[in-house]
């Protein structure tokens, strides 16, 4: 039978995401690199209890009209963008595997801090690089790893620690959650997907790092029309695609 | 430790300091740009200097911020999510792909924002005091395996505690790893002898340093004006 990975709508995608259910959230933050419409999904799902990892909480809604405005004189921010912080916001997250938990400064509280405070959610903090690597291990089947980063601080924790080549090392486990959801550009029905600039970051390296992936996509394309040599995720790391809407649907309560 | 707030005297804004850490980029470096005042970095370095910006959202190799919204690209960004430049020679890569640069040494100079740093090079950067977390951000991962860490910040907290500590009172980020500290008012090496004063901000002299420093300065007949 021939393999076709394509799924016909969001709420299709993220049908089978089960009350607490790790899920890798793609993206950086910037404007054009999380799975807008597979957070919306999770969204109108209402699931809850999720575990989540990545590097940013994410805004509230009010809070990423105002970011939106501040960063207007730099960037236009798109109509269909939306953060983890929807599902934070909504009470649908009992944890989080952060990077960016809270923000640096004082002055904003995104809605994760607000919980954390409460003590309504439970933080892991990590750093961007060893939370890449933990991914990246699960997806290459290596249980743990020893990495310089770390020793003597926060993240060291009550993990184990070796020296190696003169150097303390922290042992990190690899780090496999129930789903990915991921931003790409262009997929096949294999689910080979190619990504634009910097939108590639958390999105690729969470791909094959979980049981399930699933890839929102700008583009579908035919079977063969992908140059093998531009293919950054390799098809057996992905199990769904789902093709972004070609017009921007900018309430995430709208089903699609 | 409390210091005099010296208040009448000049003080270079965040533009003029990354403006003098830009200055610390030689041609044919890597060099990263952390989150906040080092992004400012990549429009003052030479556009015709052959350097390879970092930014550990995955990118390497970009220029400067495009001020124009017109002109922005959504798809180069760098880690504060501003657009900036593509340049020749430029790469995108995965997060992990960033990392592995950072982590395997092919770094050559970080620059980092600081909340404290010790006389030791030990580093606080994360978290704000009274806040319940932080944000580790690339940093930690930056401030351990860069081959320098360059610290920016200004001198003093805006009540004017010193931020050059003798040990850390906040979380740190990494240990013994700042090698310089571009200020607002100075530059300062840190040494396995200690903290040794290079340059001085003009209408400052090196005795008013030390007072709104709290380790001990070095002072060597060396001592330049910073210049811009």
């Amino acid at each position: 039978m021939p393999i076709d990975k394509v799924v016909a709508s969001f709420d299709e995608a993220v049908a089978d995401v089960a009350d607490g259910s790790m899920i890798h959230v793609g993206g950086f933050g910037g404007p054009a690199e999380y799975p807008s419409y597979l957070i919306a999904a999770l969204a109108r799902k209402n699931v809850t209890g999720l575990t989540i990892t990545g590097n940013h909480s994410g805004f509230s809604e009010p809070q990423l009209a105002m970011m939106k405005e501040r960063m207007a004189s730099l960037m236009a921010y798109p109509d269909d963008y939306f953060s983890p912080g929807l599902l934070v916001d909504r009470g649908q997250v009992a944890k989080g595997i952060l990077a960016f938990p809270v923000l640096p400064g004082a002055a904003l509280k995104v809605p994760f801090e607000e919980l954390l405070e409460q003590g309504k959610v439970e933080l892991e903090l990590i750093g961007q690089g060893s939370l890449a690597e933990r991914i990246r291990a699960a997806r290459a089947g290596i249980a743990a790893f020893y990495t310089p980063v770390g020793p003597g601080t926060v993240t060291q924790g009550e993990k184990d620690v070796r020296w190696f080549d003169g150097r303390p090392h922290v042992l990190e486990r690899a780090l496999k959650a129930d789903f990915s959801i991921i931003r790409a550009h262009k997929a096949d029905r294999w689910g080979n997907l190619t990504y634009r600039g910097t939108a590639r970051t958390f999105n690729a390296t969470m791909a094959g790092g979980s049981h399930c992936t699933i890839a929102e996509v700008d583009e579908l394309v035919e079977l063969g029309d992908l140059d093998p040599e531009s293919v950054v995720t390799p098809a057996p790391y992905v199990q769904r695609v789902v093709v972004r809407p070609p017009q921007a649907v900018s309430d995430w309560r709208t089903p699609c | 430790m409390s210091a005099p707030r010296f208040e009448d005297k000049p003080r270079l804004d965040e533009s003029a300091m990354a403006m003098r850490a830009a200055a610390e980029i030689k041609e044919g470096m890597v060099a990263n740009l952390g989150f906040g005042i080092p992004m400012l970095i990549s429009s003052f370095v030479d556009p015709d200097a052959e350097v390879l910006l970092h930014s550990e959202n995955g990118v390497i190799g970009f220029g400067s911020v495009i001020e124009d919204p017109a002109r922005a690209d959504r798809y180069c960004i760098n880690g504060g999510g501003q657009p900036v430049e593509r340049r020749p020679g430029m790469s995108f890569m995965s997060h992990e792909e960033s990392f592995t640069l950072i982590r395997g040494g092919w770094v050559d100079v970080t620059f980092l924002g600081a909340l404290q740093v010790a006389a030791n090079g030990d580093l606080a950067n994360w978290k704000v005091p009274g806040k319940i977390s932080g944000a580790l951000g690339g940093g930690q991962d930056l401030a351990f395996c860069a081959k320098s860490v360059v610290c920016i910040t200004t001198h003093q907290t805006k009540d004017g505690t010193p931020k050059i500590v003798k040990r850390l009172s906040l979380d740190i980020t990494a240990p013994r790893c700042v090698k310089r500290l571009v200020t607002d008012i100075a530059v300062i090496d840190v040494t396995p002898a200690g903290l040794v004063l290079r340059e001085v901000l003009p209408g400052w002299t090196p005795e008013e340093i030390q007072m709104v420093t709290e380790p001990e300065l070095e002072i060597p007949g060396g001592v330049v004006e910073m210049a811009l």
